[in-house]
């Protein structure tokens, strides 16, 4: 516990924690002190001057700014004082004699802290008679905010988010004075991936988001607290909907994921909801081959049908289950309970080939708030920046607020490097031995093996591309783990995966983090399902080797389009492809499922109840506020009525699945809907797991290495790819960037590559031709290719460049 | 008693005076040798007891500031602020540009006191010349080995750098020229911690003034004590007046403080230009309330003296004004100067001083209305609450409050004149 001090605020003595600044002192001991400028999660600045306040000194009273002030023992403060009266409704008129008062047309009408303050305190009519100052209204400063500076106030907020939060500083103060405006620079737009947070902390109507802007009013808003599904971070967030449509999201600052912050994706991503492409009917194929509009009485009949041929034909194991990472645990225990206890196969699977050995993934010992108090954090990860936004807010905080040493080990740049005090990057291949020489401490390595001995390490593990084999992330983390008051926190995108992998959706896990390998643990559960709990069946790859093989034949995808996730993009389409019969539960057509044979429409984020696990083994809930589009409906309830089609019905909806996971799986004993939405708390609850990781560890790592000749690829992926979130939510088009080849110079030079020309890049899967740009933070010798933008030349880690002759440029 | 210090040698030698041949020829650079043969600590005592006090504006005792810098926090800064931008002032311009050796040794006498390695002289963007000779003057003292690596063989190294502002009166206020030298925008920063804690690079840091340090070489030559001999307790040593407006005779004077008003612009500026009568006078820079005959005449130009009559010495501008003179047209020029410099940073001063100034424009414009008088007062209030000197504020630095003073100096001294131009208003009719 930290020392408190005794100050008296209006007459009331308190107790308050010292150093604390008086602002957030007052108000945790009940005295509102208005304010405008002042934000919990930034530091002060004392511009906006409305927390004015009186505090005796040995020089008498004196007026100062509350937010400025730390609280010392025996101060004395006045917060109603007649001079403290007029001070702030003297700022507060201040603020308004240049403000348009256009609250009839602003968004924030309603929900305005100037707006509530000059409600509170302001007089009815202004004594300023002169015009108003005058700007052009909004202008954009990125492709998602508009700032309209005749209602900026110039607090500072959103130039501070930018420089002290998400370190993009490309807002700023311009001009001075009466003149003074936020803007950005001359032909350098706000490009950041967190610019909705000014919106959202704006303390008038100052920034607006294009996908909210004039769509509803405050009071007309239904809103739900619910976590976003975007990544693996968890971010908590208020789902705001009006008649019927989800129109906003809003970070909430429950502390342990995003403290109040959220990336643009997750902001802005929930447009997909209502895209044109969004499936309100189910679709069955037709005799002319072509998908029409069935009943669901109709399409269950047939999913059911289908794979009652080939069960009965080739037994179940020629079935095959892919999907539940972007799903409800819930839905994700349905699906795994489907496969295993109704058809009875034991190859279903939640990652796609992008994965992390599901042992790792399970086995996480850290928590995001240990970067609050690590000493050393390692980063040996995804880009976080561009696959785990607000983590990286969090990492970024640790190492720039709070002191903590940064250390990222990756091929190329990543968001992090600009803050961090050791960089390593690495030729794809190369992992192994980096790791082998950080681990001896050798020469180049020294000073970073000497600051991972300083403790708690915080150690933030997973592949840092799609070519990298996840056995080197397992590597890591086992290295990792011996560091001093070592925290891991494996790392991997996709929503809900660490949720999917507790409910079992891997080969080898059951619910709950048991093995499938146990034989009492499969005893176990098939005495809680009463039906048989078949042996571990294949992951991803060898279900897609299996598709393509012919050893299985039909295959159920949950919410997954393995076609166009899988590293090896061109082999899982042609497996897909092969597929007897595929059924399809998904929000869209994509391209898995385009082919198949029976898609039946769910209903996805804000529309479902349910629960999601984020990468540190959080549980959170997740909220229903709108209904889905037409025919849509919750996919448990779809799976439950094929499994009664099949023979045996699942035994509920969401809430049955539910209490059911928390009989089922032993970690998530005591998490409830209840007690998340009314107990712990809105933070979540961690999913622990008693007796240690159950799962097999990797006995034996795959060394790869770079290839001797020709180039190493590093495929990685980057926040604004061609994703269903991103191509059918209009805010993001034009963000998405088209893939280009980053190449270091001296490889540039080496192929005779002119400037502005083309490259042909080949790979295991084919060649493509396209531009390429310099990037000298690779190791020379890498090729690096955006994942996930269209271009695919598979998954290996050796490939060649030759320079194009401009006519194959997509 | 000496009456000249920081003039002496330029006006004795004007053609020549600053240059290291003339600095050295008449003495110059002998303190530094003395200081660098006496402790660290000497220096410093010396300059405690000459009790100089700080001639940037607020008047505060150099050797106390010099000891708040705490003991063992390394590298220490020494920022010499020659920003010179308060109306009517134009006493450093002087000493920069015909004296810059006395302020170079000054420096580099205080950055051996204060264990100081890198001193900077923050010049105003609109004094190229003053930074041209200062720049010069810094070459030559380093080729002849005052300063830059081991300071004429002590051991010491001691280097200036002389930066050039560009052009914002706040950068005179030390916390935004601190900001300003750091590349940052040039707005105060909030206080405490002091500069003195936390100040350049957030290490400690004495900001001083141009005329302050000049000081520094008479006061180590000849001594604490003879400088705490010269002028009235409180107002120790020479002064720099800039005597400017409707005198006959304006310009620079260096005064040993205690005489009266009218010694200063009667005598010393030879009255009111065509034996006008006087009205009023700013006593010490477009920052500080004004004075009037009738009050103020006889009273001594001193710092306390000046602060009891609810003014101050500031910078040392005394601005004139005749009969002629209309007070809200004069009124209105400091607040517009006060509007266009405010850097916008907090609220009460960015939109106060322009609303102030668009009253006023009003006013003079024939459009005032009766409330306006009121609002004037109101709208100042909210700025600096209470009206008094030295004044409160709602605002991070004093420049707020500083557009005040125009305003109820016209409104205490001249109501029935302000009143007389507003279609409506009532005047008290004397």
């Amino acid at each position: 516990m930290s020392e408190t001090v005794s100050i008296t605020i209006d007459g009331r003595t308190v107790a308050v924690p010292a150093g604390q600044l008086l602002i957030k002192a007052a108000e945790d001991a009940g005295t509102y002190i208005p304010r405008f400028c002042w934000h919990s999660r930034m530091k002060p600045v004392g511009m906006c001057r409305m927390c004015l306040i009186e505090v005796e000194g040995p020089r008498g009273t004196l007026l100062t700014t509350s937010c400025t002030m730390p609280v010392t023992e025996g101060m004395v403060v006045h917060t109603k004082s007649e001079v403290v009266r007029k001070a702030q409704e003297g700022v507060l008129e201040f603020l308004l004699i240049n403000h348009p008062l256009d609250c009839p047309v602003c968004d924030r009408g309603g929900e305005c802290p100037l707006q509530d303050q000059t409600l509170a305190h302001g007089p009815g009519e202004s004594r300023f008679v002169e015009e108003k100052r005058h700007f052009p209204k909004p202008i954009p400063i990125n492709d998602l905010v508009l700032l309209d500076r005749e209602r900026c106030i110039l607090c500072a907020r959103c130039t501070r988010f930018s420089e002290e939060i998400s370190g993009d500083p490309l807002i700023e103060f311009v001009d001075r004075g009466n003149h003074t405006q936020v803007n950005t620079f001359p032909d350098e737009p706000f490009a950041s991936y967190f610019s909705g947070n000014t919106v959202q902390i704006c303390p008038v109507g100052a920034l607006t988001a294009t996908p909210y802007r004039f769509r509803a009013r405050p009071w007309d808003l239904e809103a739900v607290e619910s976590t976003c599904a975007g990544c693996a971070v968890g971010c908590r967030v208020s789902v705001q909907a009006a008649q019927n449509e989800v129109v906003r999201l809003l970070g909430v600052d429950v502390g342990a994921t995003n403290q109040g912050w959220l990336c643009d994706k997750g902001r802005f991503g929930f447009e997909y909801l209502r895209a044109p492409g969004r499936l309100s009917t189910p679709l069955v194929r037709g005799e002319d081959g072509e998908l029409r509009e069935a009943t669901w009485g109709e399409a269950l009949d047939r999913a059911a049908s289908g794979l009652a041929a080939v069960l009965s034909e080739h037994g179940p194991a020629a079935i095959a289950g892919i999907g539940g990472a972007r799903s409800t645990n819930e839905e994700a225990y349905a699906f795994g309970k489907l496969l295993r206890s109704v058809i009875g196969t034991g190859s279903l699977d939640a990652r796609v080939g992008d994965g992390l050995d599901a042992a790792l993934a399970v086995g996480g010992t850290g928590r995001i708030d240990d970067l609050e108090r690590a000493k050393t954090i390692l980063v040996w990860a995804p880009d976080l920046k561009e696959e785990l936004p607000v983590l990286h807010l969090r990492v970024r905080r640790a190492a720039t607020e709070l002191g903590a040493t940064l250390i990222v080990v990756h091929p190329r740049r990543t968001g992090l490097d600009p803050d961090a005090d050791h960089v390593v990057h690495y030729r794809p291949g190369d992992g192994f031995s980096v790791l082998d020489r950080l681990r001896a401490g050798a020469d180049d390595l020294a000073p970073v093996a000497a600051a991972l001995a300083a403790g708690p390490v915080v150690a933030i593990v997973g592949r840092t591309g799609l070519t990298e084999p996840p056995d080197l992330a397992s590597a890591v983390a086992e290295f990792a783990a011996s560091l001093p008051g070592a925290a891991v926190l494996p790392v991997t995108r996709r929503g809900n995966l660490y949720g999917a992998l507790d409910m079992g959706l891997a080969p080898t896990l059951l619910p709950g983090r048991a093995s499938a390998e146990d034989e009492a643990a499969r005893a176990a559960l098939a005495d809680a399902w009463g039906s048989p709990v078949p042996a571990p069946g294949r992951d991803a790859d060898g279900i897609l080797q299996g598709l393509a093989d012919g050893s299985v034949k039909a295959l159920v995808l949950l919410g997954a389009d393995p076609a166009a996730d899988h590293p090896d993009r061109a082999s899982a389409e042609a497996a897909v492809a092969a597929a007897g019969f595929v059924v399809s539960f998904d929000l869209f057509l994509n391209d898995s499922n385009r082919g198949a044979d029976v898609v039946l429409p769910v209903e996805g984020f804000s529309e479902v109840e349910g629960t999601m696990t984020n990468l540190e083994g959080r549980v959170q809930k997740v909220n229903r506020i709108v209904p889905g589009p037409g025919l849509s409906r919750p996919a448990v309830e779809a799976l439950d009525d094929l499994a009664a089609r099949l023979g045996r019905s699942l035994g509920g909806g969401a809430d049955a699945m539910a209490k059911e996971i928390a009989l089922a799986a032993p970690a998530y004993a005591g998490i409830t809907w209840e007690a998340l939405d009314w107990g712990r708390g809105r933070d979540g609850m961690i999913a622990t797991l008693a007796g240690g990781a159950a799962a097999p560890a990797p006995a034996v790592f795959q060394r790869s290495v770079a290839p001797a000749e020709g180039m190493a690829l590093h495929l990685a992926r980057v926040l604004y790819d061609e994703g269903t979130m991103t191509l059918a939510g209009p805010a993001f088009a034009p963000l998405i960037k088209a893939a280009m080849l980053h190449l270091h110079s001296d490889d540039a030079t080496r192929l005779g590559l002119a400037e502005g020309s083309t490259a042909v890049l080949t790979g295991s899967r084919g060649s493509t031709e396209l531009a390429w740009t310099r990037d000298d933070s690779l190791a020379p010798g890498t090729a690096y290719l955006p994942f996930g933008l269209g271009v695919s030349v598979g998954a290996a880690v050796s490939v060649t460049v030759a320079p194009g002759d401009g006519s194959g440029e997509r | 008693m000496t009456d000249s210090i920081l003039f002496a040698r330029m006006e004795a030698h004007p053609a020549d005076s600053h240059t290291l041949a003339r600095y050295e020829a008449t003495g110059g650079y002998a303190a530094l040798r003395k200081a660098l043969a006496m402790p660290p600590e000497e220096v410093i005592a010396e300059v405690k007891a000459s009790n100089i006090r700080g001639r940037g504006g607020a008047g505060f005792p150099t050797g106390v500031k010099w000891g708040f810098l705490p003991p063992d926090i390394r590298p220490r800064y020494l920022v010499v602020n020659a920003d010179e931008s308060e109306p009517g002032t134009f006493k450093d311009r002087q000493l920069l540009e015909r004296d810059p050796h006395q302020l170079v040794e000054g420096i580099v006498i205080s950055a051996y006191a204060l264990d100081v390695e890198h001193a900077f002289v923050y010049v105003r963007g609109e004094y190229p010349r003053p930074a041209r000779r200062l720049q010069r003057a810094v070459d030559e003292a380093r080729a002849a080995g005052y300063l830059g690596r081991d300071v004429l063989g002590t051991g010491r190294n001691i280097e200036i750098t002389v930066h050039l502002g560009a052009g914002a009166y706040i950068c005179g206020e030390e916390t935004a020229l601190l900001n300003s030298l750091e590349g940052k925008r040039g707005e105060p920063r909030i206080k405490p911690p002091f500069p003195a804690i936390a100040g350049l690079y957030a290490k400690p840091t004495i900001v001083n003034n141009v005329e302050t340090l000049s000081n520094v070489p008479w006061i180590v030559a000849n001594g604490g004590a003879a400088y705490d001999a010269i002028g009235p307790e409180g107002s120790r040593g020479t002064r720099l007046f800039s005597l400017s407006g409707h005198v006959e005779r304006p310009g620079n004077y260096e005064i040993v403080m205690g005489m009266s008003w009218r010694d200063l612009i009667f005598g010393l500026g030879g009255g009111i230009r065509s034996g006008k009568q006087l009205k009023c006078w700013i006593p010490g820079g477009a920052s500080a309330p004004w004075f009037v005959p009738a009050l103020h005449l006889d009273e001594p130009v001193t710092i306390d003296d000046t602060g009891r009559l609810g003014s101050m010495l500031g910078s040392g501008a005394v601005v004139v004004m005749d009969e002629t003179t209309n007070v809200v047209a004069a009124a209105l020029s400091v607040v517009r100067f006060f509007a266009h410099e405010s850097c916008g940073e907090c609220t009460p001063c960015r939109e106060g001083t322009s609303w102030l100034q668009r009253i006023l424009e009003r006013i003079l414009g024939g459009a005032g209305r009766p409330a306006d008088l009121d609002l004037l007062l109101d709208v100042s209030d909210n700025i600096s609450p209470g009206l008094r000197w030295p004044p409160a504020m709602t605002t991070i630095c004093p420049l707020g409050p500083s557009v005040v003073s125009p305003i109820t100096s016209i409104m205490s001294h001249f109501r029935d004149e302000v009143a007389a131009m507003i279609p409506g208003a009532v005047t008290a009719g004397v």
